[in-house]
Formats: C-alpha cells, structure tokens, sequence
C-alpha cells in the first residue's frame, strides 16, 4: 500500500545568479508503515525534496512541477494544496525533524510547552489531557523521569535527549508520515543507534512511514526497506534495500558503496572517496551528471542524460552504460 | 550549571536576572528606580496637605454630626489605580469621603491626624514666598509660596508616566512592525524599513514642539508624540533578531508543525527578540524623561500650575539671580532618573548580549 505517491517532482530557485534546479524529476513513492532513505552527496536536492512535501520550499525556491498523492487521493496533492490545506497536514498527517536537535526547539519554552501547543493546534483536546498525552509520550520515547522533564526549558536537555523530545513531538499527533532529515548527524555514534532503534520500536508499535534522509550508509543499512538514491538533483537509482546493497548498478551507488568500510572492495578497508566534486548546480555538466567522475563513462554520457530504467526487478537505475544484473 | 540538579526549570529571564542580580551598579540603580516608582505612586501620601488617615467629628449643614475615620491621603493613592480605583472612590466606609474642608473643620484636641512626611500638596500656595531649605518647607519655596519639596514628588509622577506610557507606546509599535518587516521580508520589508528610514531623519524634539504647535501641550499628547516617534530603533533590532531567528531550525520545525505566519512570528520568534529590545526601551525611558523636562523648561511640556521637574527648574531658572535654591534638586532628579535607566539599560545588555556573558561583572 502506498501511502505517498511522488511523481516528477521538480524545484527550482531563483537566484541572482541564476536558475538552481535544486530537484530535478523525482520520483518515488513511500509505503505505508516501511522506511524509505532518500541518500546521496551533500547539495544534490534531498532536503529541498523533502521541505517541498510539506509546502515549506520559500522564495526564491519554487515547485515548478510534480504530484505528491497522499493515500492515494488526487485531492490530497501536498504540491498543489493551498497554504491553508497544508496547515491541517503539517504536524498532523506528515511531522517533520531535523538535524539540529540544538536549534530545533524554541528556548523561551518548556518541553512540555512545545508538545502540548503541537497536540493542540491539531487536536481537540484539553490542556490537561494534552498534558498527560505528552507525559506519555515522553515516556515512549524513553526520556527518563518525564513528569519533570516536561517542564524543563531545551538547553536543560543533552543532545539525545532534545532529539527524543523532537520525536516525541512530531509523534504526539500520530501521524501517518514522519519525514526525518538526518535526525542523527548531529548525535554521537552511540546516541545515534539508540535513536534508530528507537525509531524501528515505534514505526513497529504505530505503522508509522518514515521518510529517513542521510548520507550515512551505516545508517541506511540500519533502518532502510526501500533506498532512493539522489544525485545532482535527480534520482539515479531505485531499490529496496536488500536489493541494492547485494547489487548496486550505478557507478555512482557503486562509489558510495566503496566508500563504506564493512562493504567496500578495499582489502586494507581505508574509506575510498568518489574522485571529483558535486557539480555546481548553476553549471550541470551536459548529458550525465555524473560523467566527470564516473570510470566506467564512454562519449555517449556526455550528450544524453539518462532516463531511469528498469534493469534488475523493482530496480530502477539512471545510467545507459552499464548493463543488467550484477556482473562482478 | 553546576545547580542543576536541584533547581526548578530556569528560562532565558531567570538566567538573565541571576547574571544581572550579581552587578552591585545594575541593582543600585534598580533599586533606585524601585524608589522613584514607589515616590510616584504614593505621591498622595507622601506630600499632602491633607492627611493620610484621621478622625474628625462634622456637622452637616442639615445639623447630622458624624466622627468617623477618613483616609483622603490612601483614597487619593488608591483612586491612580486604573479601573479598581473609581470604583473604591465612591465605595462606602470605611472608605467613606471627606466631602469637607479638612483644614476648616480639624479642630485639634477633638480630632486627629496622621499628616503625610510633606504636609503641602504641590499646588498649595502660601504667604512664605521664596524661601530657601528649612525644616518646615524642606527644598523650600518657589515665587508663589508652593513647597518645592511636595512639588518635586509630584514631578516623579509626571516623569515616570511620561517614561513608561510613552516608551509602551513606542514598545508596541516597534516590536510589531519590526518583527512583521523581519519575517515576511519583501515589500512589506521594504515598506516599514523605508518607513523607519524617515521616521530616523526626523529631529524628534523639534517635531515634537511643531506638533504642540497644533496640539494643546497636554502630558498625554506629550506621551503619544515621543511613543510614535521613538519606536524606530526598537523596530530596527527586532527586525535584525528576528531576521536572524527565521532561519533557525525552530521556526522551520514550527512551520513544520503546522503554524501560521502571525503564531510563528508573535508567539515562536517575538519572546527570542525581546531582549534587545529591552535594551533599547530601557534606553527609551531614559530619553524620554529628558525630552519631558526639556520641553516643560520650554514651556511647552506640563502646563503650570502643575508640576514637573521641567517646571520646577523653569521656576528656579527665574529666580536664580536672588535664590539658587531651586535648582540642584530638580537637576538632581532629572541626572538620577536618567542616569540610573541608563545603568540599568547597560546593565541588561551585558547580561543579555552572549558577547559580553563571559566577562565577570
Ligand atoms: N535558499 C536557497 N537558495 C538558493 N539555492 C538553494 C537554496 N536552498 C537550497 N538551494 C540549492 O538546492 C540544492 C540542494 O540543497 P539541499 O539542502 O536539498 O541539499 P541536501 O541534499 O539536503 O544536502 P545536505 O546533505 O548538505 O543537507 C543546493 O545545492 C543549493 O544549490
Ligand atoms: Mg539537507
């Protein structure tokens, strides 16, 4: 069952030195109750992906084309829904959180504060049960001793425990999608697995879908179904995640791969690195995107970009070189 | 951070007071103003030439003889009070009124009175004319008889009003338009920001006595000319901090929670700019008390015979040839009161601004 459908999904901002296509045709869709990781190199688009969901790209940033169908009504196109109609979504049906979990909660108020005005403004509820509703999420997303906690402003919290307050905001209106973009960056290596764990104990408990963004493979492997690979602005390849790590197709998905110690091909297991830089978006190489690093790249890359195609079952991959299933 | 464990939820205020407790300046000057607010409230019981309670024993005109207890000082107090201060005016006893002349009817031996430390009121005037300190007139006396001293208490009235109203005023405004300007940016950017720009070039006391050309130079026109004019540099900082706050994680997980533009700005993003603006408001009151006396020195501010320190150095300014007298208390009042919402102001700043945090006070 799909819960949000995304097709074509194109962004765009207008800066004074020109047209960024931040996001360029993206297409995937996220299941209900599954974990889809949207990856790929700093700047390729997946934040923007994800604020577009929610109508929160502001100028100069703009959604020049694309649907995103939630439960499969064509009503519901979180892309064409009027400022207002999104407000009712926002929190609700699709909660977002962020990488900052140091910056992402307001320090004039309480914990308790916060979670209780996010129940409120979409639940109609009293204060007191919103009260308790937040205790008992708190105590759900394991924050210890929650009756105090409650009242306690954020920089009275350490960085996991702020990014489990977040959680448990986002999570305190029960919705169907929680979009988290790269909620463990900013957390320490023992932190971070608590936190995924964390989040595969209550996608377990509640169904919920999330949409997990990261350039952290260890942390896709940890927690991805599906794995959607982003790259300058566009999706290179599709996969559940099973699939994709058993047999990676696209020289890029491949480079990243050999960048992951425990998976890579190096012997002395030394992180190898993608030669090359992200393109400059203001300057997209023509054809391929990914040309200038690529290894296995013929002329042909150069003049034509390469549409997803279907190599390998339910596997898409966006390059014209290389050719089906695994073949080393 | 070391107290954590025992103490209640500290927010940005309470932190702030703590650091700002520890400056001995900033609290003397506190205190100071504490002081002034309490001389400005209780005026009515501090300089009075009726008392702030007594017994006295009336015979009506229709021959009733009462002796009950009247409080005219605290009524006179407690009337200032906005709203509950009529209606305990015309309350029944014990705050019964004393619709008679105290001064005519007190007979000494058969009534009491406990007077006020100032027994004149400041409009009261008297044969001792132009008299220098003394026991009984303590600042002594101005050209018409009236007790400097009783007038000085009144000024504090007019002063602190002037400061705090005016300053509400410009409070007001400027955090509005300032923290409108910073989060929609654009043409409504452009508009307050062109509006702030013209409202900077503009010498406010000369404005202001332009204005009073036109207007009755009334305290309250007084008040809403500096308020609608003085709101440009509250505007500007809120407009700065909030532009600066937009961009944080919160206000994005605010919107992502489903919150309207004016939420986001009024209740997620004003309560983090305020500081600054505390700053400058505090500022404000400080300029506002010297735009006050200067414009009363003119002539132009409180109308006589009412009081204020303006007036009161006005008066003195006339005498000074013959008797100084007049003078160094009223100066001494204006330098205090501005002096010390300076040191305050100053003082906020450095427990407010994360630049100057770390430096011992
Ligand atoms: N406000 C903006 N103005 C102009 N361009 C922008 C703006 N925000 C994003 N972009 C463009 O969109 C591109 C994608 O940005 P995005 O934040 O989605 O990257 P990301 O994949 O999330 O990277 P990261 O891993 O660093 O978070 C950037 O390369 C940038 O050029
Ligand atoms: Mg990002």
């Amino acid at each position: 069952m799909t819960l949000l459908d995304i097709r074509n999904l194109s962004v765009e901002f207008h800066t004074e030195e020109g047209i960024v296509r931040a996001v360029d045709e993206v297409s995937f869709d996220i299941p209900r109750g599954k974990t889809v990781c949207l990856v790929g190199e700093s700047g390729c688009g997946k934040s923007v992906s994800a604020y577009s969901l929610l109508g929160l790209v502001s100028p100069p940033g703009r959604v020049v084309g694309g649907k995103a169908i939630l439960h499969g009504t064509p009503r519901l196109d979180l892309l064409k829904l009027p400022e207002k109609g999104l407000r009712s979504i926002r929190g609700n049906r699709i909660s977002m959180i962020f990488q900052e979990p140091m910056t992402s909660l307001n320090p004039v108020f309480t914990i308790g504060d916060q979670i209780i005005e996010a129940i409120l403004s979409h639940q109609a509820m009293n204060k007191f049960e919103a009260r308790e509703k937040t205790i008992s999420m708190l105590e759900q997303v394991k924050i210890p001793a929650p009756e105090q906690r409650v009242d306690e402003y954020p920089h009275q919290l350490s960085g996991g425990m702020r990014q489990r307050a977040l959680i448990a905001m986002a999570l305190a209106t029960e919705p169907d999608l929680l979009i988290a973009d790269e909620p463990t960056t900013a957390l320490d290596v023992t932190i971070q697995a608590q936190i995924l764990e964390l989040l595969k104990e209550l996608q377990a408990d509640t169904g919920l879908s999330v949409l997990f963004i990261t350039h952290d493979l260890g942390v896709v492997a940890e927690i991805a179904d599906e794995v959607v690979v982003m790259y300058a602005s566009r999706v290179v390849e599709k996969a559940a995640a099973r699939e994709l790590f058993a047999n990676p197709l696209h020289p890029y998905t491949r480079g990243l791969f050999g960048s992951l110690p425990s998976l890579g091909g190096n012997a002395d297991g030394r992180l190898k690195t993608i030669e090359g830089s992200v393109p400059d978006p203001l300057a997209f190489p023509t054809g391929c995107k990914f040309w200038p690093r690529c290894e296995l790249a013929v002329d042909g890359c150069r003049e034509t970009e390469p549409e997803l195609r279907t190599l390998a079952a339910d596997h898409p991959v966006a390059c014209d070189v290389i050719e089906g299933g695994a073949d080393d | 951070m070391t107290e954590k464990g025992n103490e209640k939820s500290t927010g940005f205020w309470r932190t702030a007071w703590k650091r700002y407790r520890k400056s001995r300046m900033g609290m003397l000057a506190l205190a100071f103003l504490g002081l002034l607010a309490a001389i400005a409230f209780f005026a009515p019981m501090i300089a009075n030439d009726e008392p702030i309670v007594c017994r006295m024993e009336y015979t009506s005109a229709d021959g009733a003889t009462t002796n009950e207890l009247y409080f005219p000082g605290l009524q006179e107090t407690l009337r200032q009070l906005p709203w509950i201060g009529p209606a305990l005016f015309s309350a029944p006893p014990p705050f019964s009124r004393m619709d008679f002349k105290f001064k005519k009817h007190f007979k000494p031996g058969r009534d009491w009175a406990i007077m006020p430390p100032v027994p004149f009121s400041p409009l009261e005037t008297s044969e001792d004319r132009i008299q220098g300190y003394s026991g009984r007139h303590w600042l002594g006396t101005d050209e018409l008889g009236r007790d400097v001293m009783a007038r000085l208490i009144y000024g504090t009235q007019v002063s602190m009003r002037v400061g705090f109203i005016s300053m509400g005023i410009a409070a007001l405004i400027g955090l509005c338009l300032g923290a409108i300007a910073g989060y929609f940016g654009g043409w409504v950017d452009m508009i307050i920001s062109r509006v702030i720009e013209i409202f900077m070039c503009f010498p406010v006391f000369f404005l202001i006595l332009a204005v009073l050309a036109w207007f009755p130079p009334r305290i309250e026109n007084i008040m809403i000319i500096i308020g609608l004019t003085r709101w440009v540099g509250i505007a500007r900082l809120t407009r700065g901090e909030i532009l600066r706050l937009r961009e944080l994680e919160y206000t994005a997980a605010a919107r992502a929670l489903g919150a309207g533009p004016f939420r986001i700005v009024f209740r997620h993003l004003l309560p983090n700019a305020l500081a600054p603006a505390m700053v400058s408001i505090t500022f404000g009151i400080a300029g506002a008390i010297l735009v006050e006396s200067g414009l009363s020195w003119l002539g132009f501010g409180v109308q006589a015979p009412n009081p204020s320190w303006g007036n009161i150095l006005r008066d003195g300014y006339g005498l000074m040839a013959t008797t100084p007298h007049m003078i160094p208390p009223a100066c001494a009042a204006i330098f205090l009161a501005v002096l010390c919402f300076n040191l305050v102001g100053d003082t906020l700043r450095d427990v407010i601004d994360p630049r100057t945090r770390g430096r011992g006070t």
